[in-house]
């Protein structure tokens, strides 16, 4: 710890009357029970169960309207701020684009202190130099770079610990997911399927840093799947990863959500189901062997990546309690599986789909309906939803996402492509749907006059049990925001539109909004501090942070 | 410099000589690229670029292929070397081309604007100045290079911003062809008042729009009787009213239109 960060520490110790010793280790009992202690928020998406839901209840229906900022962050940097933040035990712990980490005060926003990560120069990072956030164990901070390293960092000084080469850059291997620690290890994925890589999943000692296993996403020669890749395209086939895992103590399983086969649109140039591919992989947590898989589309040529975060839900099914998985597939599909075994137990389009006339009852494979030439597939390549946290509220037991709607695009196969380290390796043709606007699919300029014919972003609220939708909350311009629940029975979420907002979780009412005066990205968080709720989100360049009056 | 880049350079000055070569050779007047380039580029341009860029070349921000002005780039050879390296710190990848794809796709990024323009006939530009000052009367409406009423489209760049094609239809039957961001709208508020004019700009719960009055005008949607956004535009459609060869003329004229530099 250098002189000037101890300075900066010392007097928040002082004027808050907590002793230092009160930023205690996150052990991995804490992160199994991270749903229990509320006022922090220890992962990702809140907790394994990855269903970013608070059982924080302070701010309520009746009350929202009280909402007020109470600090805001100012990132230095003019990268997408798509990080969802930690709290633990008052201090704060979010990422800076591409590659900072910044300790803040949780009450103020005051900066303790800031950790730079300076990226391997270069052509890096196929969809923006963004990053998602952190994961913690024990006193120790994780971050996934842009040039797929692993950084381990002391999450009470920001001193780098350890620095591990998960991935090539110049072959364009990169990571923006935040990472996921479960019991010893800490478990990253790479993205960079539109640059030919070979996607994997790999997990890494936390106190040393060293690859404790390796999972890739394509499988090799003797292993089962390899078959459903052509000879010459097993080696270039994506299968990225970049969004965060969940984890199933009971199971040991953890799951993962794997993009797009490569290239891109170019069904035909790869023949075969392509797996892992557009799958949820279910792995051991010790050892990474492939417990199960389910393959939402199989040979996509939409690039309907499946790199959604896979929801787990404790809950009856059929009568009887059951281990289930929760899916909004990019590809329009809402799907329930039994997470023990990958069995499909349901499955329903959520928004219009085209591609497919349904899913096989028995299997959830879907029963293509490839368009003619020319005419319009839907979803358009952006995906009837994307990243975007979805979550899921125990009280309501309603399954919440943000989605497209009327969004497609004319697909076609492209010449064929050959594969060259570290360039682009996508096919396709893709054509606006004839009498539509042009849509932006990775955030856009601020002014919107658009949208006749175009697409929108709605909240859904799903009931898993019928995959039918409960109510609908819709927006002007489409929403690439996640989504968070409370106990209290509140959704809070945001859009391109620089909206922050507040609904009823049991009906879609809308209940409180305020401008944040840029595009949400990320998901919102909530913790606790002095018996206090705060809500956190990061929209534009900055991270707002409100509580009540 | 690495190799790569070394490669990549030796490549761009080969490719600049070539099209130096051909400037000279067949196309004085036009330009030097050939249709069959521009055929190769725009084909590139639908499988490789159109993802980002969407299919007018101005989905990202702050960038408009169209216009034929670029942040980056002065020249071809620059341009190519954007295609070919990415632009670091931004999404904008590298690129692995042939030479003919390379110079397809710059051929494209240079005439983007008025691909498709053998649909509108050539034209006399200064006739169709005065038809659209004259007995078009399109300069009722229309503003340009700081002339005319703000309500209907500036068009002081529609030659930047339109295709030939595109201007083309605009005149002959503007309901096929009005951009989303003109449509005119009309608002009732609570009090019965009435606001009419052309939408700016529109979320979930607002819409800003220029009033018949030239004034900038924001709206809160909960706040409105009615709202109404009117798709058939008030412009008439000029088929039938100017032949053929007016119509020509003054989507010559509007072509000349580039701004003020």
């Amino acid at each position: 710890m250098t002189r000037r960060r101890f300075a900066a520490l010392l007097p928040f110790c002082l004027a808050t009357a907590l002793p230092c010793a009160l930023l205690a280790q996150v052990s991995s009992d804490r992160l199994l029970r991270a749903a229990d202690e509320p006022r922090n928020w220890l992962t990702y998406s809140g907790s394994y169960m990855s269903q970013r839901y608070t059982q924080l209840r302070e701010v309520t229906p009746s009350n929202v309207k009280d909402l007020e900022q109470k600090w805001i962050f100012q990132a230095q940097s003019l990268q997408s701020f798509s990080a969802t933040p930690l709290v633990v035990d008052g201090v704060m712990y979010v990422t800076q684009a591409p590659n900072d980490i910044v300790a803040l005060d949780a009450r103020t926003g005051r900066v303790f202190w800031v950790y730079h990560y300076a990226a391997t120069p270069g052509r890096i990072c196929c969809r923006g130099l963004v990053n998602r956030g952190v994961a913690i164990l024990d006193d120790t901070l994780f971050m996934a770079t842009v040039d797929a390293h692993l950084v381990a960092v002391d999450a009470r000084n920001g001193e780098q610990l350890w620095d591990t080469k998960v991935g090539e850059a110049k072959a364009a291997y990169a990571m923006t997911l935040a990472p996921l620690a479960i019991k010893d290890k800490v478990i990253v994925g790479v993205a960079g399927a539109e640059y030919g890589i070979r996607g994997y999943i790999a997990a890494y000692d936390a106190k040393t840093g060293k690859e404790a296993w390796k999972a890739y996403t394509i499988p090799g020669p003797g292993e089962p799947g390899h078959d459903t890749w052509p000879a010459d395209g097993w080696e270039h086939g994506g299968a990225s990863v970049w969004t965060t895992g969940s984890y199933d103590p009971e199971l040991n399983l953890t799951y993962w959500g794997i993009g797009n086969p490569g290239p891109d649109f170019n069904a035909a140039q790869r023949e075969g189901d392509n797996l892992y591919s557009d799958s949820v992989v279910a792995l051991d947590a010790d050892t990474g062997k492939v417990k199960w898989h389910f393959q939402f589309t199989p040979n996509d040529p939409y690039d309907y990546d499946s790199t959604q975060v896979p929801v787990l839900v404790d809950a009856n099914w059929n009568g009887s309690p059951r281990k289930l998985m929760l899916w909004g597939n990019r590809n329009g599909f809402f799907y329930v599986l039994d997470r023990a075994t990958g069995r499909f137990l349901l499955g329903r389009p959520f928004t219009k789909v085209n591609w497919a006339s349904g899913l096989n009852p028995t299997t959830g494979r879907p029963i293509l309906t490839p368009q003619p030439p020319g005419q319009p597939t839907f979803p358009g390549p952006a995906g009837a939803t994307n990243w975007y946290s979805p979550s899921y509220s125990p009280r309501t037991g309603l399954f919440y996402l943000s989605a497209w709607e009327n969004y497609s695009t004319v697909f076609a196969e492209g010449a064929r492509v050959t594969y060259k380290e570290g360039q682009n390796f996508t096919g396709g043709n893709l054509t606006q749907t004839p009498g539509t606007a042009a849509m932006p699919l990775l955030g856009r300029g601020i002014i919107n006059t658009w949208h006749e014919g175009a697409p929108r972003g709605v909240v859904l609220a799903i009931d898993p049990a019928t995959g039918t939708r409960k109510w609908e909350f819709e927006m002007h311009d489409v929403t690439t925001s996640g989504i968070l629940t409370t106990a209290s029975d509140l959704l809070f979420t945001g859009g391109r539109e620089g909206y922050f907002q507040a609904l009823d979780a049991r009906n879609g009412t809308l209940l409180w909004k305020v401008s944040v005066g840029g595009e949400v990205a990320a998901g919102p968080m909530s913790y606790q501090l002095d018996g206090k709720q705060y809500v956190a989100v990061a929209a534009g360049h900055c991270l707002f942070v409100y509580a009540l009056r | 410099m690495t190799r790569s880049t070394v490669r990549c350079g030796i490549a761009v000055t080969a490719l600049l000589a070539v099209g130096e070569g051909r400037l000279g050779a067949q196309f004085p007047a036009g330009g030097p690229y050939s249709q069959a380039d521009i055929q190769v580029g725009a084909r590139v341009f639908a499988s490789q670029c159109v993802v980002c860029h969407g299919a007018t070349g101005n989905l990202v921000a702050g960038v408009d292929l169209r216009s034929g002005r670029f942040n980056r780039a002065s020249n071809d050879g620059e341009l190519m070397q954007i295609v070919m390296e990415g632009v670091k710190g931004t999404a904008m990848p590298a690129f692995t081309f042939t030479p003919a794809e390379l110079t397809g796709v710059i051929a494209y990024l240079r005439n983007m604007r008025d691909f498709n323009a053998g649909a509108a006939a050539l034209g006399n530009p200064e006739r169709g100045r005065t038809i659209f000052e004259g007995s078009g009367r399109c300069a009722t409406c229309h503003r340009v290079n700081g002339k005319g009423p703000r309500l209907a489209p500036d068009l002081s760049r529609v030659g930047s911003l339109r295709t030939a094609d595109m201007i083309e239809r605009a005149v002959v039957a503007p309901s096929s062809a009005l951009n989303f961001e003109n449509r005119s709208v009309r608002a009732v508020m609570r009090d019965g008042k009435t606001i009419a004019g052309r939408r700016l700009n529109e979320d979930t719960y607002t819409v800003q729009i220029i009033d018949e009055q030239e004034y900038l005008v924001s709206l809160t949607k909960a706040d409105l009787r009615e709202y109404t956004v009117i798709e058939k535009p008030s412009m008439p459609a000029y088929k039938g009213t100017l032949s053929s060869q007016d119509i020509s003329d003054v989507v010559a004229y509007l072509l000349t239109l580039r701004g003020q530099r």
